[in-house]
């Protein structure tokens, strides 16, 4: 049984409360400060206290089952809660306090979870390792010289060194999916649309998912189900209800998963490689077989995300500007366009003002057509690939490696910041197709995880999961690949 | 040389909903500053907006209204550019797939008759926040309850000719946007805003000259003067072999004069692009049907039918359908048996004057009906019946009661009018004999010095054969 439903069913059966639930996850955050993870932002016993007791008064009422029940889950910083400040990892947001809660917030406690902690980002969710937090570096609990991978790495070592056993994030290119291959755990994005954004901090508007973390699929897949469905606070939401997930299955009879050709370059490191061939060698024996599709347009998708994702940023970034929240810089000058470049120049980090110069530019006058005009075209071309892989190609999933190498060194990739867009480089052609995904780890190289990533059509999470938990059996995570 | 003037305008108006554009905040002016907000009107980190529908519902109306076409499928984009009172650092508008493209609006020209001016297109958008300049000193206060106000922003060819035009062209789309509902358009209290550019070329020329925009005008007749002043001033300087450059001119109401905005503060890039959180807005035909079909007669059509079902003459018909609530209470008041164009007489004079003050109608329609009534069948005199009217507003009398109390009911009694026609006629010896030498139209004269001496009470058709009598002798 997965560590939630476990948690769940001993708090719903009044076997444990909540309360030492809680008592339980604030010695495991405080263990894993004291080892210098640097993956919280926020989080007090206080507060860890109050949510449990919500949590036991429902239980103790006498009320109906709650799916979370006492279960505690991490919350990346860009994802705003009342009773902690939301910084989204940046100096412009220090000490900002949201008046309101997200709606998967809302929604997770309306299941019983209580929010454990905010937890350490690169800045506004920019980033592949997190190592761009105005907070400093999060730490990869399986090796602390290596990355956990980003921009939801907080989250993702959280799960990764058990203090939590599922933790939210957030997708615009890729950062659950990423961090849970770097850091061996689950995690899965949901289709555009499944879950609300109302309260996620935007970068990528077009982009931007809520997503899960989980020690197993298990794990991941309830808190989704618990936080999915159509919100009228979000124009973006499905109009579908909250997500039903399929019974356990044990086999893959009849399935063919999908292997686009160009996923599998020459250069993959052979660890990477030998992981993803495990899996297929699982899905064999499960009964489902593999083929070879293409998906002709993905090469383009790193370029096309970073015009894209840069240009709505831009846009979402504009709002701080230092005349309502956050931090106030008053320039030389004295007048309002100085207050702008001070609040903003000194408020923002390098990598947020990088892409922001991005985005102004590719949105600007005579420049439209060329930039973010075309990638409009590449991203509705991705997506088309992805549908023909599903229809005409005949699979139903994809099958690929997470990320091209196990997790890097700290420091490694942070004075190129294109070799660090390219570890995202089998993440997010997905985003930009809007489809749900997730990475499952698959073993482990010289130590270090691997994850394989699992993609499905459109709003067929419930299959995904399912197919998931039937390969999560036979696979086993932590052992080495080779 | 002589110069033709071509001027388009650009007009805002806030939609009439409870709630603004994009959240559910109270969309009122007056508030106290920075009451009338949310999170997403603040533009607070995790905010999303969600369409107003009845907001969307008034802009297709005034979009058909003016005969535009409301397109099935239109898209927000975001108008980013940095300004204080702008909480989001853009604006959510509509650029290139605008809710409603190519209608018109049918006008009498004072130049060139009746005339039709072209809509270029009519598209949705969140006002911004106010900043204050005046309140505190050495600083500026922003005032965000205007934030994320639903306005349609309307936009005319450059087809109009003169200043005068373009006022004319205000004040039927005013009409227009007044009769639909959608709109209180409230210059004053800026629900109604209008920038305009205008250029000049010389008359025969088709090639458009370099415009310029006026902005700061807060009345139709400032429109007037400002248009009129800019024209003026691109003549002055063409003539003067300069070259007319493209800026922002900003009017001074005081002055009256025109100046051109820094040039710092335009110039913006504003790098539309679709907003993302909103999905493109899908309206279907039967919805477009809908909305079509809610509309009221407007007022063109308003007039032409006064005049046909009634046979009242073309001013009154423009006067009544200046306004629909004229119109509408026009027509209860024939409903409630007056005659037409008695009753036009009526609501254009003292009726019309009391409305513009208080803009109610202070007599019920039967009332109305009944005073015009009594009139037709001589129980008082029209000259009577205008001291009863202002007796009739705040009571419930009847216009003959009021007439009683009054002592104005006509005296139709031979020996009573005898008695007036005698003390005139002694009156006034000198004007008896030159009728006597053959002056007869001093007839009237006498006429109405007997009403006069009997205070309008005199029966007219009565007076004037006891006179005959009386003169002959």
């Amino acid at each position: 049984m997965s560590a939630v439903a476990h948690i769940a069913r001993a708090v719903n059966a009044g076997r444990t409360s909540a309360l030492s639930a809680a008592h339980e996850a604030a010695r495991l955050l405080r263990k894993a400060d004291a080892d210098g993870l640097n993956a919280t932002l926020h989080w007090s016993e206080d507060l860890l206290r109050g949510e449990a007791a919500r949590v036991d008064a429902h239980v103790g009422a006498g009320h109906a089952m709650l799916p979370l029940a006492g279960v505690p889950v991490a919350i990346k910083d860009n994802i705003v809660t009342t009773e902690q400040p939301t910084t989204c990892g940046s100096r412009i947001l220090e000490g900002y306090v949201s008046p309101f809660n997200a709606t998967a917030i809302e929604r997770l406690r309306a299941a019983g979870a209580m929010v454990a902690a905010k937890s350490n980002l690169d800045e506004f969710a920019m980033g592949s390792s997190t190592e761009h937090s105005a907070f400093g570096r999060v730490r990869n609990p399986i090796d602390h010289e290596r990355v956990p991978g980003g921009s939801s790495g907080g989250s993702a070592a959280l799960v990764a060194a058990g203090v939590v056993p599922a933790a939210l994030g957030s997708e615009t290119g890729g950062s659950v999916r990423q961090p849970a291959s770097f850091c061996g755990v689950v995690g899965v994005k949901p289709s555009y649309g499944r879950v609300s954004r109302f309260g996620l901090v935007a970068f990528g508007s077009s982009l931007d998912c809520i997503s899960v973390f989980g020690e197993r699929v298990d794990d991941a897949a309830r808190v989704l189900a618990a936080i999915s469905g159509h919100d009228p606070h979000d124009a973006t939401t499905a109009d579908r209800p909250p997500l039903e997930l399929d019974g356990p299955r044990r086999d893959l009879r009849g399935l063919i998963f999908g292997l686009p050709k160009e996923y599998f370059p020459a250069d993959l490191d052979p660890g990477v490689r030998a992981g993803v061939e495990r899996t297929i060698g699982a899905i064999r024996d499960l009964g489902g077989s593999v083929k070879d599709v293409t998906l002709p347009h993905s090469k383009y998708a790193v370029p096309t995300y970073y015009i894209i994702a840069p240009a709505e940023a831009a846009a979402n970034l504009a709002r701080y500007d230092g005349v309502r929240y956050g931090v106030r810089r008053v320039g030389p000058e004295g007048d309002v366009r100085a207050l702008y470049r001070a609040t903003r120049g000194q408020g923002f980090g390098a990598e947020v003002r990088r892409r922001i110069l991005i985005g102004t530019y590719v949105l600007s006058s005579g420049y439209y057509e060329a930039y973010y005009g075309k990638a409009q075209q590449v991203r509705a071309a991705i997506a088309r690939d992805f549908q023909l892989a599903f229809t005409a190609q005949g699979a139903d999933f994809l099958l690929t490696p997470t990320t091209p190498t196990p997790a890097f060194r700290a420091g490694e990739k942070t004075d190129d910041p294109v070799a660090m867009y390219l570890a995202d480089i089998f993440v997010c052609a997905v985003s930009l197709a809007g489809l749900p995904a997730m990475s499952l780890p698959v073993g482990r190289s010289a130590g270090l995880p691997v994850g394989a990533q699992i993609i499905a059509p459109m709003f067929e999470e419930a299959r995904m999961l399912g197919v998931a938990s039937a390969l999560e059996a036979v696979v086993p995570a932590a052992g080495e690949v080779r | 040389m002589s110069w033709e003037t071509v001027i388009g305008l650009e007009v805002h108006v806030q939609l009439l909903t409870r709630t603004k554009m994009f959240c559910g905040c109270p969309n009122r002016f007056g508030a106290e500053p920075n009451t009338l907000v949310c999170p997403v009107c603040l533009g607070l980190p995790g905010a999303l907006p969600v369409p107003n529908a009845h907001a969307i519902r008034l802009a297709a109306r005034a979009a058909l209204a003016l005969g535009c076409t409301v397109h099935g499928r239109s898209v927000f984009a975001r108008k980013n550019y940095f300004y204080p009172d702008l909480p989001k650092g853009y604006q959510i508008s509509q650029f290139d797939r605008p809710l409603a493209t190519g209608g018109h609006v049918d006008l009498d020209s004072p130049e060139r008759g009746r005339i039709s001016v072209g809509i270029t297109r009519l598209h949705v958008e969140e006002d911004a926040g106010k900043s204050i300049h005046d309140r505190i000193p050495g600083r500026t206060a922003i005032d965000l309850n205007r934030a994320g106000t639903p306005l349609a922003e309307i936009v005319s060819e450059p087809e109009l000719r003169s200043p005068a035009e373009a006022r004319a062209y205000l004040t039927v789309l005013k009409q227009i946007l007044l009769y639909t509902g959608v709109s209180d358009c409230n210059m004053e209290e800026g629900s109604l805003r209008v920038d305009a550019n205008i250029s000049i070329r010389p008359e025969g020329a088709t090639a458009l000259g370099t415009k310029t925009e006026v902005k700061n005008m807060n009345s139709f007749g400032n429109v007037e003067r400002a248009l009129e002043a800019e024209r003026q001033r691109q003549i002055a300087l063409v003539e003067a072999g300069g070259r007319i450059e493209q800026v922002t001119m900003l009017f001074n109401a005081g002055s009256g004069e025109v100046r051109p905005m820094r040039s710092k503060e335009e110039s913006h890039d504003y790098r539309y692009f679709p907003d993302p959180d909103l999905p493109p807005l899908v309206l279907t035909p039967q919805w477009i049907v809908e909305q079509q079909t809610a509309l009221p007669e407007l007022p063109d059509a308003k007039r032409d039918r006064l005049q046909r079902e009634y046979g009242l003459p073309v001013y009154d018909a423009k006067v009544l359908c200046s306004e629909r609530p004229l119109a509408d209470y026009f027509e209860a008041v024939v409903r409630a048996g007056a005659e037409p164009k008695a009753a036009a007489n009526w609501i254009m004079g003292e009726a019309l004057a009391g409305y513009n003050e208080t803009a109610v109608f202070a007599v019920e329609p039967a009332r109305l009906a009944a005073l015009i009534e009594l009139v037709k069948e001589g129980t008082v005199s029209h000259q009577a019946a205008k001291r009863v009217y202002p007796e009739l507003a705040g009571n419930g009398d009847s216009p003959k009661a009021v007439a009683e109390r009054l002592g104005l009911i006509q005296v139709a009694d031979t020996d009573a009018l005898g008695r007036w026609v005698d003390e005139v006629l002694t009156a006034h010896p000198s004007e008896v004999a030159r009728f006597k030498a053959g002056e007869a139209k001093l007839m009237g004269f006498f006429v109405g010095q007997v009403m006069r001496k009997s205070q309008g009470k005199a029966d007219p058709k009565g007076v004037q054969p006891v006179l005959q009598e009386r003169l002959s002798k």
